[in-house]
């Protein structure tokens, strides 16, 4: 049983679905009576719609809807997480590739198929914004009406906002080197196994919906307001999803469903399709320019960065992203000064989301390759460089925001000895290092409940998705460290806004610490009645008893929890329940309106190899070192650091959306897009923790599974190049594109050698 | 509507008999007409192996194969890898290596995973990882799905 307690690594709560095949996510749950959905697109970038015929499809026997906008309330309702943008379905134009322009139900999926491609929409392509550069032009088309954006100074541009956020005086400091250079990072999609899916049902007076959603209560809150309902009659059902990395959670079809399931008023499902998925969701695409200035000594003087990320046509949580992600990007070190400008800018491509590191990877990449060019430059050690300016813990390395809340050079000092850095190399290979931060959840609320049931087994309520990071697992130990249940009598219940409490989100790592602490406090709660309990069962005062993992301390003697319960709650049997609420408020001011609750913190070293006659590249050794403050669970954080470093590898050597000229997207689906598989691992794999037991959650946990993305292309490229010398500045390192850096080198050299 | 076909397939050791539609494939069927929603539904390309099955044995991704052409075949699907409620040696090194995290994948690397031990009942990790590239994971768990299939393995007769 002491398997289950926290600091160990029990079997995954859920696990035995997952292994058996019973575990039920959103597709796999039907409904009696449901219709099946299906989205019409169209196969260009950027169209005006001149008319829909739906009469060829309403023919097809079974079809029940084909709903356009024009069937929708007028003026169509436009929804998102930040602004009121996404339509429901399309109006007028379609403004990007796969934006859905109508939709079907029908009785069976062949049907919904069938009359999906006899929907005939007469359309004028329109030309399209798929670079930073083109929706930059002045010439070029407005993504957004400026009549949704009243009153904002920059409607009338393709820019949604500009995030300023600086200190010192970037012009004034003294550098005696600055190193200028421009990075990229390409579109990259989540790839979560499952893709997306939703279901619809009138339910009473209101109505329900499933989704593979991460934030539940966030789905609530946006589908009563475009439905006019009460919170309360908005039942959303969010199963565990198959994956989520940020992608699931938004709001993206759910509100199309629910307006055919009115219509039906039948249970609509709609499950999308890899592609569809590509088209739903996707990381935005970035381009960083950077100058730093540093010191001959290298102490750094000033980090200057502006950065600007191409969105997608309608904001979704975007900006949010760029503002979030751009904040800590002069990273973890003592910056006298410091300028960071960064834009959201609009196009004609598939509405960018949040995706695990959440905007941080694309400035971390050209902030610390940047890095080893000025320590290059000096002849500074790189490792040396970064402890040499690390902020030492309690240092504000942003002056006015939480301080450094780790010992950070033990994860920088821990990843270098692992890599074996400054060790002789074989020929060919090198070795690269960087350091990843991000900022942890600004603000938050998350309550729990929690029951001792008679018999001493617990059932915990979360409002938290667990999609793979393991949230049901951590509770579950929380709850069984703190009123002793043995490891299969806790059970985890998640994802329904009609049995669970709110919960804000499920995002910036934040669950083990907002809703890990609100499940330790409500478990609290129930030791505090369990003490009362004992004092009058025993005549003993109160305050001389304590409950410490599962034992009632007496003065004279010690209980189990079931010794007193039973008693406690006499003939009758019934529970003790607890409820427990996190809550960070935001601070207005903030320049993310609220101070991170943790940063998280992460080292990555990679020995790699260049082969010099393809390109390809060798991960030989990838080294992820994250400070976690405690580990609930050491195997789920070992399963999350790992999974993070490998999909970073993913992004780092693989991974982009390519378009065609017309801006639409060519590589849709798993045969030309490609991600990690089993054979793209690194020859050797280290992830290791430092844990000091000095983060906010329970036992000193801090918020973790995204720190081992962030860094991972600075530590690649920087290996890449001192394994062949070449420079390469855009994403992804590609054989063709290393293989291209390799001849270019050879040219050169060729050029240089000729008499 | 659509043109149908009886077939008789034995899935888990469960012998059926079904009209179906000869445009659908295994994986519909086995989803669809048996509810059998263990094997997933990802790509429909043959490329990340969430819906793998063992048909006669070998391994198949059920999207690419019509459920015609499995008339009279024997299958094997996730939901038979557990015998009368005990998880295989398998499946439970899967849980024990942390070889599962949002599971979606799951099914489909274990149906393959048996379907490599069943041919080589003692590979070695990078004959794992070559047998199981077909499988796609982007909780990325392949280390410890190697170590799984590896102490699986350990513990089968030599």
């Amino acid at each position: 049983m002491s398997a289950f307690k926290v600091g160990a690594s029990p079997w995954r709560v859920g696990g035995d679905a997952r292994v058996t095949g019973h575990q039920e996510y959103v597709a796999d749950m039907h409904l009696p009576g449901e219709l099946h959905a299906k989205l019409v697109t169209l196969p260009v970038a950027r169209a005006r719609i001149a008319h829909i015929d739906k009469s060829a499809a309403e023919r097809v026997p079974g079809v029940r809807i084909v709903l356009t906008a024009d069937d929708l309330p007028q003026p169509v309702p436009r929804y998102g997480p930040q602004f009121k943008d996404r339509p429901v379905l399309a109006v007028g134009e379609t403004k990007y590739h796969g934006e859905p322009v109508a939709a079907v139900a029908a009785d069976t999926k062949d049907a919904a198929e069938a009359a999906a491609r006899l929907v005939r929409v007469e359309y004028e392509e329109l030309p399209a914004l798929f670079t930073i550069a083109a929706a930059l032009d002045p010439a070029a088309p407005l993504v957004q009406d400026p009549a949704l954006r009243p009153g904002d100074p920059l409607a009338a541009s393709n820019v949604i906002r500009v995030h300023r956020v600086g200190w010192g005086d970037v012009d004034a400091v003294p550098a005696d080197l600055v190193i200028e250079n421009s990075y990229s990072f390409p579109i990259v999609t989540h790839f979560a196994i499952e893709p997306h899916a939703y279901m619809a049902a009138p339910d009473g007076d209101g109505i329900a919906v499933w989704s593979t959603i991460q934030h539940p209560y966030w789905l609530q809150r946006i589908m009563a307001g475009i439905l006019g309902l009460p919170l309360s009659k908005v039942r959303v059902i969010a199963p565990d999803p198959g994956g989520g990395f940020g992608g699931k959670q938004q709001i993206k079809y759910e509100p199309v469903v629910a307006f055919m399931a009115i219509r039906a008023n039948r249970p609509v499902r709609l499950v999308l399709t890899l592609e569809e998925t590509f088209q739903a969701v996707r990381r935005a695409a970035a381009e960083v320019h950077v100058r730093t200035g540093v010191r001959s000594d290298g102490t750094l003087a000033y980090q200057d960065i502006e950065a600007d990320y191409l969105i997608g046509a309608y904001v979704d949580i975007a900006d949010r992203v760029v503002n979030k992600g751009s904040y800590v990007a002069a990273g973890p070190y003592r910056m006298p000064a410091a300028r960071i400008v960064a834009r959201g800018i609009l196009s004609h491509t598939v509405p960018s989301t949040a995706f695990r590191g959440f905007g941080n990877p694309q400035v971390n990449w050209a902030v610390e390759s940047n890095l080893d060019e000025a320590a290059r430059a000096l002849g500074i050690d790189r490792l040396e460089l970064r402890l040499r300016n690390l902020a030492h813990k309690g240092e504000a390395f942003i002056p006015w925001d939480t301080p450094a809340d780790g010992d950070w050079e033990q994860t920088v000092r821990k990843a270098g000895e692992l890599v074996g850095w400054g060790k002789p190399l074989p020929a060919g290979h090198g070795r690269g290092i960087a350091i990843g931060i991000k900022s942890g959840p600004t603000t938050g609320l998350s309550y729990s409940t929690v029951r001792l049931l008679a018999d001493g087994s617990v059932i915990v309520y979360a409002g938290t998705s667990d999609m793979g990071q393991g949230a049901r697992t951590v509770f579950a130990q929380i709850a069984a460290q703190e009123l002793g249940a043995p490891q299969d009598w806790v059970m985890v219940v998640m994802g329904d806004t009609a049995i669970v409490p709110y919960d804000a989100q499920t995002s910036a790592s934040r669950s083990t610490v907002l809703m890990g602490n609100s499940v330790l406090k409500a478990c609290r709660s129930i030791q505090a009645q369990l003490r009362t309990m004992a004092a009058r069962l025993h005549g003993v005062d109160e305050a001389l008893i304590t409950v410490d993992r599962g034992v009632v301390k007496l003065p004279d003697r010690e209980l189990t929890i079931l010794e007193v319960l039973k008693p406690g709650l006499g003939a009758l049997g019934g529970e003790l329940t607890g409820n427990g609420e996190t809550r960070k408020d935001a601070e207005p001011g903030h320049p993310l309106q609220g101070a991170p609750a943790f940063f998280e913190f992460n080292c990555t070293a990679i020995e790699a190899s260049v082969d010099e006659g393809t390109g390809d590249v060798t991960i030989v050794r990838h080294v992820t070192v994250s400070d976690v403050g405690k580990a609930i669970n050491p195997l789920q954080v070992r399963m999350q650091d790992e999974g993070a470093a490998i999909m970073g590898l993913g992004h780092t050597l693989m991974e982009h959306y390519i378009f065609d000229e017309t801006g639409r997207v060519r590589n849709l689906g798993a045969i030309d897009y490609r991600i990690p598989t089993s054979m793209d691992l690194p020859l050797e794999l280290h992830s290791e923790t430092v844990e000091n037991a000095d983060g906010p959650g329970p036992y000193g946990a801090k918020g973790m599974s995204e720190g081992a993305l962030l860094c991972v292309s600075a530590a690649v490229a920087a290996a890449v190049r001192e394994a062949s010398g070449v420079v390469i500045r855009d994403l992804p390192l590609s054989p063709e594109r290393v293989w291209r850096a390799l001849q270019e080198r050879d040219g050169q050299t060729a050029g240089r050698n000729e008499p | 509507m659509a043109c149908t076909l009886p077939i008789e397939i034995t899935v888990n050791g469960r012998r059926r008999a079904l009209e179906v539609a000869v445009h659908h494939t295994l994986l519909d069927v086995l989803r669809d007409d048996l509810e059998l929603t263990g094997t997933k539904e990802c790509c429909l390309v043959g490329e990340c192996g969430a819906c793998t099955v063992m048909v006669n044995g070998r391994i198949v991704d059920s999207c690419l194969m019509l459920a015609v052409e499995a008339d009279g075949a024997d299958i094997v699907t996730v939901e038979g890898l557990a015998r009368e409620g005990e998880l295989s040696p398998l499946q439970e090194a899967f849980l024990d290596k942390g070889a599962v995290q949002c599971g979606f994948c799951t099914p489909g690397q274990l149906v393959a995973a048996q379907a490599l031990l069943a041919a080589n009942p003692h590979p070695t990790p990078e004959e794992v990882q070559e047998g199981l590239s077909g499988n796609l994971c982007r909780c990325a768990c392949y280390v410890q799905i190697t170590e799984a299939v590896m102490a699986a393995a350990e513990g089968a007769p030599k």
